[in-house]
């Protein structure tokens, strides 16, 4: 393949690197050192995390806990324009601002599908594995230009905005993929078959009722300790799907199937383990309390778990 | 049984439950949780800091999708982005914040179900864009936001965003998740059509659509109710 995902790991890498540098020049920053290490390791995940050993990385991967668990990662200081430049710049620009904020969505779209059956000679044009983020990155640099010229500033302008946005997400932006290494962990330990087995040894199924709620609570259950869906099916499926729903109650496997994911997403919408959907956005819209979102979501997760048990039993 | 089934690793999940009750930093509790999960599966320390970073390594693309917009929508946002998103939105009248995020979830969930996952989004489209005209609605409606209104607010539109996107990839027959389905059950013995599986998604995601745009219809009433406590705290700021 031509346009790989290894291209945007540099990229994101080098991102994080100029961040590191910035925060490492900056006197003022009132965390100046731990804050430019935490940025700097996770440039080096970026750069060159392949080809380093693993326990290597994940040695580093401990440091920088240890540095934002014990507050080592702050926020610089930053130049705004002020508040009357900046309503004058609105008011000039209006809706030409748009146009690269909306260019990445709709160019990520427009990549995604236009090319990715492009071959140029014998190779791919985009990696197959992972077309829309390889197309996410495309349409960013593409939006970036724009953005440039629209608003007439310089890409070190938007370094400089890339770092504050970076250090106003601070460990947040790390988070999601802590999640998914301790999911990995997870899995290798077996902490899936242990779930499975106290949801499914100590509670009588002999009534239908009682089959499905366990099974549509169990998905979300499960879904809220491993912060994802996808973990929860093949445990909670495997334990009380496939035997009892299916086996006993000889339900319909497409509905169980489709119920059952949806019940998985309704815990996704009340865990802070799924933090890319829950704790990011908090985080990137400033909110005080993190987890604003989730409690926002949580009366209608609670009322699709009611109307996912209803359904389940009605139509399987 | 012979091959007793090993409960220790679940110390995993009560770190994490610890943690986060106790409001340690997330990061922290997310590690102390592999570590703790790591020795009680008997993983050897250097094995286990190998499962970390190679963990880590694996699943470098979930930061990308947060960091790689970033400079753009920062640099809009210097020269006055959600500025104008906010007064743009403020020229149509018939425009509030409940109605303008039912719009939102409908053309979120539709394109999700016919796969365009990647037109909404937290970066690139809630936080430049969806939060600033939300919030616009709002306070040419009824002036400025008390900081907990204005909050939950901001907090139901990236809520819309992931309701919207969830209820709606899930009935996209290409959709990841339809072909693990698929994938297990066949492992399992059991032959399903995907489209089945992706078909009998559509009452749970048209309940999800209409549970949640209830709940942002009577979002309107929750910020006109407030408006009254309104004047208070905007006082407050004018003095500073």
């Amino acid at each position: 393949m031509i346009l790989s995902i290894q291209y945007l790991y540099w990229l994101a890498g080098v991102v994080l690197a100029i961040t590191a540098g910035m925060i490492l020049c900056d006197r003022d920053h009132p965390k100046r050192w731990a804050s430019s290490v935490f940025w700097g390791l996770f440039a080096v995940a970026f750069l060159v995390g392949e080809r380093l050993p693993p326990a290597a990385v994940g040695a580093g991967v401990l440091v920088m806990a240890a540095l934002a668990g014990f507050g080592g990662v702050g926020i610089g200081r930053y130049r705004a324009l002020a508040e009357g430049a900046r309503q004058e710049a609105a008011r000039r620009l209006g809706n030409r601002l748009f146009l690269p904020a909306l260019a990445i969505p709709l160019l990520t779209v427009a990549v995604a599908l236009g090319l990715k059956n492009v071959h140029i000679g014998s190779l791919a044009l985009l990696d197959p594995a992972n077309t829309t983020f390889v197309a996410l990155g495309v349409a960013s640099l593409v939006a970036l230009a724009l953005a440039c010229r629209t608003t007439g500033d310089t890409p070190l302008q938007a370094m400089r905005e890339s770092r504050r946005l970076t250090e106003a997400l601070g460990w947040a932006l790390v988070l999601p993929q802590m999640l998914a290494m301790l999911g990995l962990v997870f899995n290798d330990a077996g902490v899936g078959k242990a779930v499975a087995h106290l949801a499914t040894a100590y509670i009588d199924m002999d009534l239908r009722l009682v089959a499905v709620v366990v099974y549509v609570l169990g998905m979300a259950l499960f879904t809220i300790v491993m912060g994802n869906g996808f973990a929860a099916f093949p445990v909670m499926t495997g334990g009380v799907g496939v035997p009892i729903l299916v086996g006993v109650y000889h339900g319909n496997p497409a509905v169980m199937a489709a119920i059952g994911m949806f019940s998985g997403y309704c815990g996704t919408l009340l865990t802070p383990m799924a933090a890319n959907y829950n704790i990011v956005p908090a985080a990137l819209l400033e909110l005080p309390d993190k987890y604003a979102v989730i409690k926002a979501q949580i009366p209608t997760a609670l009322a699709m778990l009611v109307v996912n048990v209803l359904l389940l039993y009605v139509l399987m | 049984m012979q091959d007793a089934l090993n409960l220790w690793p679940l110390l995993g999940v009560a770190a994490i439950v610890v943690g986060f009750a106790l409001r340690l930093n997330p990061l922290l509790v997310v590690a102390l949780a592999a570590i703790v999960t790591g020795f009680a599966a008997h993983m050897p320390a250097e094995a286990l800091l190998a499962a970390i970073g190679a963990g880590f390594i694996k699943t470098r693309t979930l930061p990308l999708i947060i960091l790689l917009p970033l400079a753009v929508i920062g640099l809009l946002e210097r020269h006055g982005l959600r500025d104008h998103a906010q007064h743009w939105i403020s020229r149509f009248r018939g425009a509030t914040a409940g109605r303008l995020l039912i719009g939102y979830l409908f053309v979120r969930e539709t394109t999700a179900a016919l796969g365009l996952t990647s037109l909404g989004g937290h970066p690139q489209m809630v936080r430049p864009l969806l939060a600033p005209m939300a919030e616009g609605a709002a306070v040419s409606r009824h002036g400025t936001l008390p900081a907990a209104v204005r909050q939950r607010l901001l907090a139901f539109c990236a809520a819309t965003d992931n309701i919207g996107l969830f209820f709606g990839e899930d009935i996209f027959v290409a959709f990841g998740a339809i072909a693990l389905m698929h994938t297990f059950l066949l492992g399992a013995g059991i032959d399903v059509e995907p489209l089945h599986i992706a078909v009998w998604g559509i009452p749970s995601a048209i309940s999800a659509f209409v549970i949640h745009s209830l709940r942002l219809y009577r979002l309107d009433h929750y910020l006109a109710r407030h408006k009254a406590t309104a004047a208070a705290p905007s006082a407050q700021e004018g003095a500073r």
